[in-house]
């Protein structure tokens, strides 16, 4: 772009309306008030950031603006003019498209089908399709964005599926798209290369909405940025004149510690030893490839590695929910992998706790109370125990002191675990684990879709068990969080362990190709070699 | 077995194919579009008794159709409205309107005709005859392709022909078109549907409703064209195996013809134990052939389905998430 055609765009942006203009939108579900207040000015052109923690109201807003809700009070004005906005068709007319955190497409469609569902030209498929590829070539060579129009849903990646999200929302004409979590579900990889696609399509004059809880996309992408926090706006600033720590400050309310406190760590004795473990799924395929690593005690081992190259499995038979063949042992001590000792609570006997990675699925029962959920896996603690019968009493009052203790709000062991927020089932969870005391903690995924607040704890909680001397097998897909967090980095990919590093000896950069199996990460490589191997990781992934 | 008996074999198993068809194609609608259904065997026994008193109390088999349409459409939109509208369970309500047939269609019965549960037997129009195709009789006697024409493919009511017209049309309706586009996507990810701007409650009830016509011509086929009349349960358990074909096809309109002409032959071989003789070298029971499409239902689908894969949003009522 030349500097003439810029300030020629500056000087229309500044001569015309703003692309989205809300006044006053209001929007309360029952009690709870989602929405309060809130103005928000967004100009053509431009990449504009909404931030804040789950449950601010981020998602609400845009769903009011793409026709999902109506706002009780307020006003949407779109490009200067005055629109309601009462369904999703009236959004689109008005030329609003939304990439959604979990994807709408249909798995077992085509692109090209999913991408004309609801834009369709007439009764007849065949010409709306035909008019499709035709459209979808035009996009791909104006945005760079390529995709094969014939493959299905469910065999293209993750990144694949986002853009035709994106492609959805261009093929109808859209010229305001919001992305809601758009990273959420990507690598490190994927997420560069949907930035590259947002540069482009803001450079066609497209207007971006990006929502996001992560602070480094809003500071790398976008040129303002609202904070919101409890359903209520409470800032919006050029990004380029705040920082980081301020937004995070505005977000939570108070000062955030951004990065974890922790002193070097004082490693003991070996306390888990794996040698040679070997996966096999129930398909016949390989998942781990004779893994060998080891963790001592008073150390965090951080796991790196795009999801689904085998970290999964390595918890799983840790955990003693999947067999496996190789040696493992405890405080050398060998565990039995396949045999009727492999199982959780032969694990936990043996001094192995673990925190998965799903917990609403492996973690806790949803519809289940706290103190319900607190028992489950200890329920043979003999204090928990009233002769023949669980002493529910003794639970609860137990529950109540680690709700206290893990500061779990609201401190109600009584409530579901569906009612809690993410983190503070997080929490419920990792005090479970974490007071019985465990020689070894594994833990998956600590702070997926948890709050920047309740992250600062949990990273707290972790570093605090492993300066009791305890040996802890971390695996996190963030690898923001491996970097703060372990004493010791190990990637693996594909069912392997490529290669262990320090974590002051190495970046993002490296690990980054190390988890798209690249080993020589001096030579230099290109984004399409990287790609490339992520891809055949992705399929790999896709296999089960 | 010689030809004709071959023949005659296949001509049945055409018949009795027929309803379990109808009620098939109907169930593939509803499913496809994410409403379970397993009230097709209360839509069809409803269509059969009104097909068959109307027609028996106006004479015009054609006005006794439109009523077997109109009660299973009643049924359908109940069962859409429970689901649908009301989001509940969709296995509960299917299984509230087979009781509600199965009692409400012997009562009215009873109360209307006083005569144990029937509908008297229907005469002359009241109901659907054979149609004779061009050329049958002069071809019946010509080898092979005479019997073939005259005795399997010509012969049968309109409703059957009807029913396999329906299969290419589903077909297309399915896989050409635009509604089709949105049914099976509204069964799969009635989300990607509303963000679409599509209404995905209009889209179920159209597809609730083509399932409603569908399993009224299967009814009042029963009691108007395979029978005289109605008699109490005449359905005996069909829109079960409709089911059972649907999976069996999985949900796939051609399939689903084959399925059911599977079905339509083991009801076949029930009525005719002198080839099952012939076949096998020895007599079989005839309780045990009348047992023999429930018997094969069992079989098939816990062995030879395979894996099928059911319209993903399929049972699930939706709700927008927060």
């Amino acid at each position: 772009m030349t500097p003439e055609t810029t300030t020629e765009r500056q000087a229309t942006a500044a001569s015309t309306a703003p692309a989205i203009e809300l006044k006053g939108i209001s929007k309360a579900f029952g009690p709870v008030q989602a929405n309060k207040d809130i103005s928000i000015r967004v100009m053509p052109g431009t990449i504009h950031g909404i931030i804040g923690e789950n449950g601010a109201g981020k998602s609400t807003l845009m769903s009011i603006l793409y026709g999902f809700y109506k706002a009780d009070k307020g006003e949407i004005w779109i490009n200067g003019s005055r629109t309601e906005i009462p369904d999703s068709q009236a959004a689109i007319a008005a030329g609003i498209g939304m990439v959604f955190q979990h994807f709408k497409l249909v798995e077992n469609f085509t692109v090209l089908e999913n991408i004309i569902l609801g834009a369709e030209d007439g009764r007849l498929l065949k010409p709306s399709l035909a008019k499709a590829r035709r459209t979808l070539v035009e996009l791909a060579n104006d945005y760079g964005l390529n995709v094969d129009p014939d493959a299905l849903i469910q065999d293209i990646g993750v990144g694949m599926q986002q853009r035709v999200e994106i492609l959805k929302a261009l093929y109808r004409q859209a010229d305001i798209l919001i992305l809601d979590e758009p990273t959420g579900v990507l690598t490190p990889a994927e997420a560069d290369q949907l930035f590259r696609i947002l540069g482009r399509l803001k450079s066609e004059g497209k207007t971006i909405i990006l929502i996001t809880h992560k602070l480094r996309e809003i500071m790398e992408t976008t040129d303002t940025v609202s904070v919101m926090r409890r359903g209520e706006m409470t800032a919006t600033v050029k990004t380029s004149e705040t920082s980081p720590a301020e937004l995070a400050e505005l977000m939570v309310g108070r000062k955030v510690l951004l990065r974890v406190d922790k002193t070097p760590a004082q490693t003991g004795e070996v306390v888990l030893d794996i040698k040679g473990l070997t996966v096999i799924d129930d398909k016949g395929v390989e998942r781990l490839r004779g893994v060998d690593l080891q963790v001592c005690a008073g150390e965090i081992l951080g796991i790196a590695g795009v999801a689904g190259n085998g970290q999964s499995e390595l918890l799983e038979v840790l955990g003693g929910y999947q067999g496996g063949t190789g040696e493992v042992r405890l405080n050398g001590e060998l565990l039995d992998l396949t045999g009727h000792l492999s199982d959780g609570q032969s694990r936990r006997n043996h001094g192995i706790a673990h925190v998965p990675e799903d917990r609403q699925r492996e973690g806790l029962i949803m519809e289940y109370q706290a103190w319900e959920n607190t028992a489950f896996g200890y329920h043979h603690d003999p204090a928990y125990r009233a002769g023949l019968l669980m002493n529910n009493t003794a639970i609860r009052d137990d529950t109540t002191g680690k709700m206290e203790r893990f500061d779990v709000r609201p401190p109600n062991p009584k409530l579901a675990a569906k009612n809690f927020s993410g983190g503070n089932q997080q929490k419920i969870v990792l005090a479970r684990e974490i007071e019985r005391n465990p020689d070894l903690l594994l833990i998956g995924q600590p702070t997926r879709g948890v709050d920047i607040g309740a992250i600062e704890f949990i990273h707290q909680q972790i570093v605090a068990l492993r300066d009791q001397g305890k040996a802890i097998l971390l695996v996190s897909v963030e690898l923001e969080e491996i970097l703060a967090l372990s004493d010791r980095i190990a990637v693996m990919f594909d069912g392997r362990v490529m290669g262990e590093r320090l974590p002051q000896d190495t970046d993002e950069k490296e690990l980054g190709l190390l988890m798209a199996g690249i080993t020589d990460t001096d030579a230099p490589h290109s984004v399409a070699e990287v790609e490339a191997n992520l891809a055949k990781a992705a399929s790999a992934e896709k296999r089960t | 077995m010689d030809y004709l008996t071959f023949i005659q074999l296949l001509d049945s198993t055409v018949r009795l194919a027929t309803p379990l068809l109808l009620a098939c194609l109907a169930g593939l609608f509803s499913e496809r579009a994410g409403i379970f259904d397993i009230g097709l065997e209360g839509k069809m026994l409803a269509a059969a008794f009104f097909s068959a008193a109307i027609a028996s109390l106006t004479g015009n088999v054609w006005i006794g159709l439109m009523a077997g349409i109109g009660a299973s459409l009643l049924l359908s939109g109940l069962h859409g409205l429970a689901s649908i509208t009301f989001r509940g369970n969709q296995l509960i309500s299917g299984v509230a309107i087979n009781f509600l047939a199965a009692g409400m269609t012997v009562l009215i019965a009873q109360d209307w005709f006083q005569q144990g549960g029937r509908t008297p037997s229907l005469v002359g129009g009241a109901r659907f005859e054979g149609i004779t195709l061009p050329g049958a009789d002069a071809m019946a006697d010509t080898p092979i392709i005479g019997p073939l024409y005259s005795e399997l493919i010509s012969g049968h009511s309109i409703l059957v022909y009807l029913a396999f017209a329906a299969v290419p049309l589903t077909w297309w309706l399915l896989y050409r078109t635009r509604f089709g586009l949105r049914l099976r996507a509204v069964g799969e990810n009635p989300a990607s549907v509303d963000t679409a701007g599509i209404s995905v409650v209009g889209l179920r009830y159209a597809a609730v409703g083509i399932c409603g016509i569908l399993c009224g011509v299967a009814g009042a086929y029963l009691s108007t064209a395979l029978q005289a009349g109605f008699v109490k349960d005449m359905s005996a358990g069909r829109g079960f195996i409709a089911l059972a074909a649907l999976i069996f096809a999985k949900w796939r309109p051609w399939y689903a013809l084959w399925a059911t002409l599977l079905f339509g032959l083991f009801g076949a071989l029930e009525t005719r134990p002198d080839v099952i003789e012939a076949l096998i070298g020895m007599k079989v029971q005839g309780q045990l052939l009348g047992a023999l499409p429930y018997i094969m239902t069992v079989v098939i689908l816990a062995g030879f389905v395979g894996k099928a894969i059911p319209p993903r949003a399929g049972g699930e009522p939706y709700v927008k998430e927060r």
